[in-house]
């Protein structure tokens, strides 16, 4: 479970649904793997105006990273400065003119986003206490007949 | 709502007529329905010369308006119905401006008018129905047609192509000919005076002699399908079911080659996981194309299986998330085998984005305490470019969802022991049976909600053949249906339907999730109930399959 993935994601039981405590879920006895891959400006740029700021603010807190308490303002890449790399969706790596510091905001934000996983660990939800086991860096969120 | 006319295989159109389908008109010339009689050719061979003299493009071959140049495709005769649907979908994804002139599904040779050669070279790139791209430099019933087509339209441009390395292709389609006439046949175009050496491997330019044989009588379509088909069987010295000369040869140089070739990276032969129902490699790859996945872009599969569609869209650059009711598809039973592993084999987990168990009738995606940023309309769970999938047939063990079989059972967690059950390491929560006509009204809505504005929908059905009248396409009023294409088995068949998000949430009305009966909601006790709740009830295509597709019993 990344911490991309969990800026999607709110408690499955619907009668959370309606309750702002549901989103993020908390993350309790994460624990973590870093993998690098290839940074991609073009995915960050996209990403960003998708990301619920606070939430993940929150999240990357309960596992220790420090990100900046406003969203960054970045300028919008244009999948078009990329269209030459239509063949197989490699990138190419210079991420056009981007500045040094958001350079350095886009490089925390790929670290925290695409690099780092829970691979075991639990996602509690804020509202019911109900809690979303991870194994294997996956995520289970079938709920009991119970709650459904 | 029912779409007959594009479902509908494609009655053959004799190429003699030389139908033309105008699929997107260009925008300030409104092009008449040019015919590529022999009349015609010569009226339009005056204008070309005309233009030819003010650079080095080609004279077209039928009346063009001049940015506009004429490119021969050079399709796979595989999946017809999918080929023009993705050649779109990629037209529309890289903002390409271009004419269909001239597209049969029985013929592999398709032309198509486009603005430059960058412009074709990155139209064919990501395709995989596609084979490759050409100028056409000529073209005619006969040789001689063909070369003084060629000579009128390109003598301007022979001195381009004099010194570079260059070879010449022969390519028929249903027909064949010597290694001896073959080379008589390309010496006849010596006229073009290139001196340059010939090089079999690597040349600087090719160019390509194309055929394409007319079939004797539409009477032997079958066996000339069947023909088609079985590439090992034995060549006869003359193909049988069609004529002894060409109907249409081309002459061409080649520009651009599409992704065909990564279909045999990704066969599913060579993959480290898969499993009974994966989507095999080639539409797995068109179904991407279709879902205009692409880098920077985010896909999401909700019935990701051992993830097949997940490869695809992240070969394209697209990073993927996917979820399954059934964790045990997604993390393998054995070591080394899951579907994190295929990502690990085709070196491209930079695009994964997460795999977790979830059912979609109670998914966790979604921001649903959460305000839309910045308060413009937007919607909160506004996530993916592309959702895709292949939902569950419920063929193999019934399509289920989340929850108990009884929904008069009461909603209090079990406890054995003190110990609250679906706390447990190992609890499998129950599952019920569920309608396969719910579970589209489900992915549909779920698609509303998800999809950023313009993002687009990919779902395969499955019909059988005799319910085909009966098949209606799925509506949703914030989903604009873009195409449908077929994929033909005994007896049954499936359809890939692309759909895209309209920007803004349109008004017209949708049915209520309750109006679909699936007595799911009644009590159990009820006789009728218990009946209508058993996996055939719900999903009629199941009933069909293990009843082997039979036709019920005519009235006389």
């Amino acid at each position: 479970m990344k911490l991309l993935t969990a800026n999607f994601i709110s408690c499955a039981v619907k009668a959370c649904k309606s309750s702002p405590l549901s989103f993020p879920l908390h993350f309790r006895d994460a624990e973590l793997a870093s993998k690098p891959v290839p940074y991609n400006p073009l995915l960050l740029s996209n990403l960003l105006p998708r990301l619920d700021w606070a939430a993940l603010v929150t999240s990357s807190k309960e596992l220790g990273f420090t990100l900046p308490e406003t969203k960054p303002e970045l300028p919008r890449l244009s999948a078009s400065s990329f269209a030459a790399t239509t063949g197989d969706g490699d990138m190419n790596m210079d991420g056009g003119a981007v500045g040094e510091e958001d350079e350095k905001t886009l490089r925390m934000l790929h670290k925290v986003l695409m690099e780092t996983e829970v691979v075991e660990g639990k996602m509690v939800c804020g509202s019911c206490g109900f809690e979303y086991g991870i194994h294997q860096t996956v995520g289970n969120f079938l709920l009991p007949s119970h709650l459904v | 709502m029912f779409y007959f006319s594009r479902a509908l295989p494609r009655r053959y159109q004799s190429p003699s007529a030389s139908f033309l389908y105008i699929v997107k008109p260009i925008q300030e010339i409104n092009l008449p329905l040019s015919v590529t009689s022999k009349r015609n050719r010569t009226i339009s061979s005056s204008t070309s010369i005309k233009m030819a003299a003010t650079g080095d493009s080609l004279a077209p071959v039928s009346n063009l308006p001049p940015p506009m140049r004429e490119y021969l495709i050079h399709f796979a005769q595989v999946h017809e119905t999918f080929r023009k649907p993705e050649l779109e979908s990629l037209a529309k994804l890289f903002n390409i401006d271009y004419e269909i002139l001239q597209y049969s599904e029985k013929a592999p040779f398709a032309r198509i008018a486009l603005k430059s050669n960058s412009a074709a070279k990155t139209l064919i790139s990501r395709s995989i129905l596609c084979k490759a791209i050409y100028e056409l430099w000529g073209t005619g019933t006969t040789y001689d047609e063909v070369h003084t087509s060629v000579k009128s339209r390109t003598s301007h441009l022979w001195h381009l192509y004099k010194t570079c390395s260059f070879k010449f292709g022969f390519e028929s389609f249903n027909g064949m000919r010597s290694e001896a006439a073959k080379k008589d046949l390309i010496e006849s175009f010596s006229y073009v005076g290139f001196d340059g050496p010939i090089r079999m491997k690597n040349p600087d330019e090719l160019f390509v002699i194309m055929e394409d044989y007319e079939a004797t009588s539409m009477v032997d379509l079958e066996r000339f399908k069947a023909l088609n088909i079985d590439e090992k069987a034995e060549t006869p010295a003359r193909n049988p079911t069609h004529l002894d000369e060409p109907h249409q040869i081309y002459f061409t140089r080649f520009v651009g080659k599409s992704s065909r070739a990564i279909i045999e990276t990704y066969d599913l032969k060579k993959r480290n996981y898969i499993g009974t129902t994966s989507m095999d490699a080639e539409l797995s790859l068109v179904t991407a194309n279709m879902a205009h996945v692409g880098p920077g872009k985010l896909a999401y599969d909700p019935f990701v299986g051992t993830g097949s569609f997940a490869v695809a869209c992240a070969h394209f650059g697209a990073v993927t998330f996917g979820s399954d009711i059934d964790g045990r598809m997604i993390r393998g039973t054995k070591p080394k085998k899951s579907l994190r592993s295929n990502f690990e084999q085709y070196k491209i987990m930079d695009r994964y984005g997460d795999m977790f168990v979830s059912d979609l009738t109670n998914s966790p995606l979604g921001r649903f305490g959460a305000d839309a940023e910045g308060g413009k309309g937007g919607r909160s769970e506004q996530i993916f470019d592309a959702i895709i999938c292949d939902p569950p047939y419920g063929v193999r063990e019934g399509l289920k969802v989340l929850g108990s079989r009884d929904p008069s059972r009461p909603k209090v967690p079990t406890i054995i022991d003190g110990v609250a059950q679906h706390t447990r390491k190992d609890f499998v929560p129950p599952k019920r049976p569920y309608s396969f006509d719910k579970m589209l009204n489900d992915i549909m809505n779920f698609s509303s909600t998800h999809l950023v504005a313009n993002g687009r929908l990919c779902i395969w059905l499955p019909t059988a053949d005799e319910d085909f009248n009966e098949f209606s396409i799925p509506t949703h009023r914030n989903l604009k249906l873009e195409s449908v294409c077929v994929q033909n088995f005994n007896k049954w068949s499936r359809r890939l339907l692309t759909y895209t998000r309209y920007e803004v949430d349109q008004d017209e009305l949708v049915a209520e999730d309750n109006t679909l009966s699936d007595a799911t909601g009644e009590p159990l006790d009820s006789a009728h109930a218990k009946l209508a709740r058993t996996a055939d009830a719900l999903n009629p295509f199941r009933r069909k399959y293990f009843e082997g597709f039979k036709t019920p019993p005519s009235e006389d």
